[in-house]
């Protein structure tokens, strides 16, 4: 029995788009149900303080205000917002729903106003009297580690949330046998995710049905129904999550939110609807933030170019609280220092420390796009020490594509590729070879243009079951409905990803009919079997290979029912335009008939049950590691600082594809994320530990104006890890394209004796180190 | 005080009283329903909540609904209207077409501002594109397919102007 290719592999226009186009689709704030009040936090002005007292009195009597909540009234109903990531010896920094007695960080709630609007509930909450006693700020993570430091976490004696290392290979012996060591530090700054579409939560319960229904702008419906049910005490069973349209989410949906159980629990107990918007500020305060590492690494090389060993001492700002991956992140970072070189030791240390900050977590990449910065960084600060090319210095250090599966030191293992190829192809369609001797004229002419290479490989299709806090599996059911359309019901909730699209196209091909019958489900826990959700480059590798699961056992069932009517053997059966046919084509029956035939029930073969509904929990073996070359050229004004990106060409193998315009689409914003982190973006925290950019006005994130055309080819090497032979790209950019950015721009730079710059390369930033390079020469 | 105000939505009149605080966006979406019309930071720099008034892109959260008494507005629920009859106008089009949105929080606005743009340089290049639509953020998309979806519309916009002459 088999099927054609016909849609996999296929650039289809998405089926979620006519409604998205046309302003038919339904965001969380475009949901409205009758009576329902507005949700509005009272939040904190100082990073750290006491409370001494809240007073709510003119609140509660302002026009339409319902309720106004303290942490004294609700301490004993909602718990902790939970934090799935377990380290030894990490110590607890458990985050209220709503602040008890102290705050840890500028934005924390410490008094909920419910209204019958907004407008009326922002009105009244800023009514709220809180006498807070102020104390110092807990700010520079190097500083919140030293003796004096105050500690914010009152029941321990410092702010170090845990230490780790992670070491593999003889380290000790590598760098006593080194021709030269080469160390550098380098900042990865924190960031914000910046979905366009902020957070949001409506939840109503209906006390005759004991259902609680919550509708939130989430990654992870099932996970989250989960955590609010254990919250708030409600029976599991009674929960159901439902995600409307989600507006990005980019890390920062994947996550249980403080106010996501807060206005479950007020739907409960003031018996009417309620609804909680985020507004663009409170995204900026208290949406999880990301990266905030500073890395110091050391490299021992041979004078050949052989990389001997590799030591990073990484110190993680985590922030105040703890969300629900923020102490797992930096451990990712360890995982990846490998990069997709043969270094043959290892050794990672992790210093997380505890801050009057947001938490940090899974932002875009989540861990790898600093493990990739720190490596591809040091791959051209360690070719330039030793007066060799990067590239050739990064291929000499390749596994050749023989020797894959590649066990790293940190004891994680390649599945497939060749990174050979991939760099080979960026070369050509850059021109390297060319732009290097540009560069060398523009010199003398005095402009400088900066060329930069980061070859990467990232750790994706999160994850086995083993690796995972909660859960690396993924869930799919498939059911044919007696018309012959199917539902695909799937646990990965999209936000954006194309999933509805993507398999419905794997549903037709394994199928033999056409993706228009084929309807894809998610969102919402009454409808869809537990799932784990969209993140970790997961949906179609783990998700997807659920999906084609499902589908294959209901091929084989289906090609038994047709056997049976047609009298031939299954296995000489076909699947395509909509037929169900003898490979010899002289017996055909319709799908349809098939599928008829499962429902009517009156002539199906012995021991085949009635209905088509096939579900499947797919447990991966392995994750996938996706990899591929960026080029771009910066061209840097040094008297002004400025850096403009002139040039970006990417390669990407994230092995076999689904659909080729959803996967470009993933490297343009995972590119223009990376261009954001490596020239504008950066979460500027004063030494009060006021967020200064905290609006888009100070928050920059990239703009059509401030981008080249991006030229983009894959390569194609299938993971063994899945039957469907892919690996995942929602993250690549993010991860492969910073380093590339940095890379151009210390290269830019050479010539003035700059040999390291830190995130992001603002002008102030870029002239400033030309100066004083300039004053030391 | 609420105040009475009289204008046009997508093309038909509509009246209402509605209170001197409320926000362009917020009349849309919340009295008349328009959800369409997203909002995103409320500050008028993301915009998501881009309309026309009087033909001109303006983002709607940084405009008063009073202020719009006497004005048409086009939302994204109009915007087909004024193109390809009871179809998608070109630009929406060229948005499905070329891939140019993702999660689509940006793109009602984004169209917004392309349709704008189209009616002032039907034919803008790359660069006069990427400037129309700088006023307008998107965290997905990169931006590159954006402009294809807007370079689609222009040609689509010519081509149908041409067989119509």
């Amino acid at each position: 029995m088999a099927s054609a290719t016909r849609y996999i592999g296929k650039s289809m226009k998405r089926k979620e788009d006519p409604k998205l186009i046309q302003g038919m689709g339904h965001y969380i704030d475009d949901l409205n149900l009758p009576g329902m009040q507005a949700v509005v936090l009272v939040r904190s002005p100082h990073a750290h303080a006491r409370i001494r007292s809240i007073d709510t009195a003119a609140a509660r009597s302002a026009p339409g205000v319902l309720a106004v909540l303290t942490a004294e009234d609700i301490r004993d109903s909602i718990g902790m917002v939970p934090c799935a990531a377990q380290i030894p010896d990490m110590k607890n920094a458990a985050r209220p729903v709503l602040a008890i007695d102290k705050v840890r960080m500028a934005g924390e709630a410490v008094a909920v106003v419910v209204a019958s609007d907004r407008f009326l509930a922002t009105d009244a909450a800023n009514l709220v009297e809180v006498d807070y006693e102020p104390l110092p700020a807990v700010v520079d993570p190097e500083k919140a580690m030293s003796k004096d430091s105050p500690v914010i976490h009152e029941q321990y004696k410092d702010n170090v949330a845990y230490r780790w290392a992670l070491e593999g290979g003889d380290l000790k012996k590598a760098f006593a046998k080194a021709d030269k060591i080469v160390r550098q530090r380098m900042v990865n700054q924190r960031l914000i995710p910046v979905a366009m579409e902020p957070r949001g939560t409506m939840a109503e319960y209906l006390p005759g049905e004991k259902t609680l229904k919550v509708w939130s702008s989430t990654q992870i419906p099932h996970l989250l129904r989960t955590q609010i049910a254990a919250m708030i005490g409600a029976p599991e069973h009674s929960v159901q999550v439902i995600t409307p349209e989600v507006g990005g989410g980019f890390g920062s949906k994947l996550n249980v939110y403080p106010e996501e159980a807060l206005v479950a629990h007020l739907a409960m107990r003031l018996g009417k609807p309620m609804k909680w918007i985020e507004t663009r500020r409170e995204n900026f305060l208290v949406a999880i933030h990301g990266r905030d590492q500073i890395d110091d690494v050391e490299m021992a090389v041979k004078r050949d170019g052989t990389i001997l060993g590799l030591k990073v001492r990484i110190l993680a700002d985590l922030g105040a609280y703890y969300q629900l991956l923020t102490p797992l992140i930096p451990t990712l970072t360890a995982l990846m220092t490998s990069g997709c070189y043969k270094i043959p030791a290892i050794r990672v240390e992790i210093t997380a420390v505890l801050t009057n900050k947001m938490a940090t977590d899974a932002y875009r990449g989540a861990g790898r796009p600093e493990a990739t910065y720190l490596v591809e960084r040091m791959m051209d600060v360690v070719a330039k020490a030793l007066g060799k090319d990067p590239v050739e210095f990064r291929r000499k250090n390749f596994p050749k594509p023989k020797e894959f599966p590649y066990t790293t030191p940190t004891g994680i293992t390649y599945d497939s590729a060749d990174y050979h190829r991939s760099l080979d192809l960026a070369l050509k369609m850059s021109g390297y070879k060319k732009l290097r001797a540009e560069q060398a004229a523009l010199r003398k002419k005095g402009r400088y243009i900066g060329i930069g290479v980061s070859t990467y490989v990232e750790i994706c299709a999160m994850g086995p079951s083993s690796a995972m806090p909660a859960g690396g599996w993924e869930s799919a059911t498939v059911r044919i409905e007696p018309s012959g359309n199917v539902n695909i019901l799937t646990g990965s909730s999209p936000h954006g990803q194309g999933q509805e699209t993507s398999f419905a196209q794997i549903g037709a091909d394994i199928l033999g009919i056409t993706p228009d019958v084929v309807n894809v489900v998610h969102g919402d826990t009454a409808r869809v079997p537990y799932g784990i959700g969209t993140f970790g480059s997961r949906a179609t590798a783990v998700g997807g290979t659920a999906v084609y699961k499902s589908l294959v056992k209901l091929r084989e069932k289906l090609a038994a029912i047709a056997g049976h009517i047609m009298g031939e053997k299954p296995a000489n059966l076909v699947f395509g335009d909509g037929r169900i046919s003898s490979k010899s084509k002289k017996k055909s029956i319709p799908f349809g008939e098939a599928v008829g035939a499962a429902y009517a029930a009156k002539s199906l073969p012995p021991g085949i049950e009635p209905g088509l509904d096939a579900t499947t929990f797919f447990e991966p073996t392995n994750f996938t590691f996706p990899f591929g070359t960026h080029i771009c050229v910066v061209e840097v004004d040094v008297e002004t600082g400025d850096v403009k990106l002139t040039k970006y060409v990417a390669v990407d193998d994230c092995g076999n594809v689904i659909n080729p315009m959803l996967v470009e689409g993933q490297v343009h914003g995972g590119i223009v994320q990376a261009v954001g982190q490596a020239l504008f973006e950066d979460a500027v925290y004063d030494d009060q530990g006021q967020l200064l950019s905290g609006e888009l006005t100070d928050y920059a994130i990239p703009r059509a104006g401030d981008l080249p055309w991006m030229e983009t080819a894959r390569t194609v090497t299938p993971s063994p890890v899945n039957p469907l032979g892919v690996k995942g790209v929602g993250e690549a950019g993010t991860i492969g394209a910073t380093p590339a950015i940095m890379n151009a721009v210390a290269d830019a730079l050479a010539p003035f004796g700059v040999t390291h710059l830190d995130m992001p390369a603002k002008r102030e930033r870029v002239w400033s180190a030309i100066r004083a390079a300039r004053r030391a020469k | 005080m609420p105040m009475d105000i009289h204008l046009k939505v997508n093309q038909k009149p509509v009246e209402s009283q509605v209170e001197p605080r409320l926000l362009l966006v917020y009349y849309l979406r919340e009295v008349l329903g328009l959800t369409g019309t997203h909002i995103g930071c409320e500050t008028s720099l993301c915009g998501a909540c881009t309309v026309l008034v009087d033909g001109k892109a303006v983002k709607s959260c940084t405009m008063l609904a009073v202020q719009a008494d006497g004005t048409e507005v086009t939302t994204i629920e109009g915007i087909a209207t004024n193109g390809a009859k009871g179809g998608l106008s070109p630009v929406q089009e060229g948005f499905w077409e070329k891939h140019g949105l993702q999660c689509g929080y940006c793109t009602p606005g984004m169209i917004l501002a392309a349709t704008a743009l189209l009616r002032e340089n039907p034919e803008p290049d790359e660069q006069e594109i990427r400037h129309a639509i700088e006023g307008n953020l998107c965290r997905c998309t990169g931006y590159q397919n954006i402009v294809e979806a807007v370079r689609y519309a222009s040609k689509k916009i010519k081509s149908s102007k041409r067989s119509a002459a």
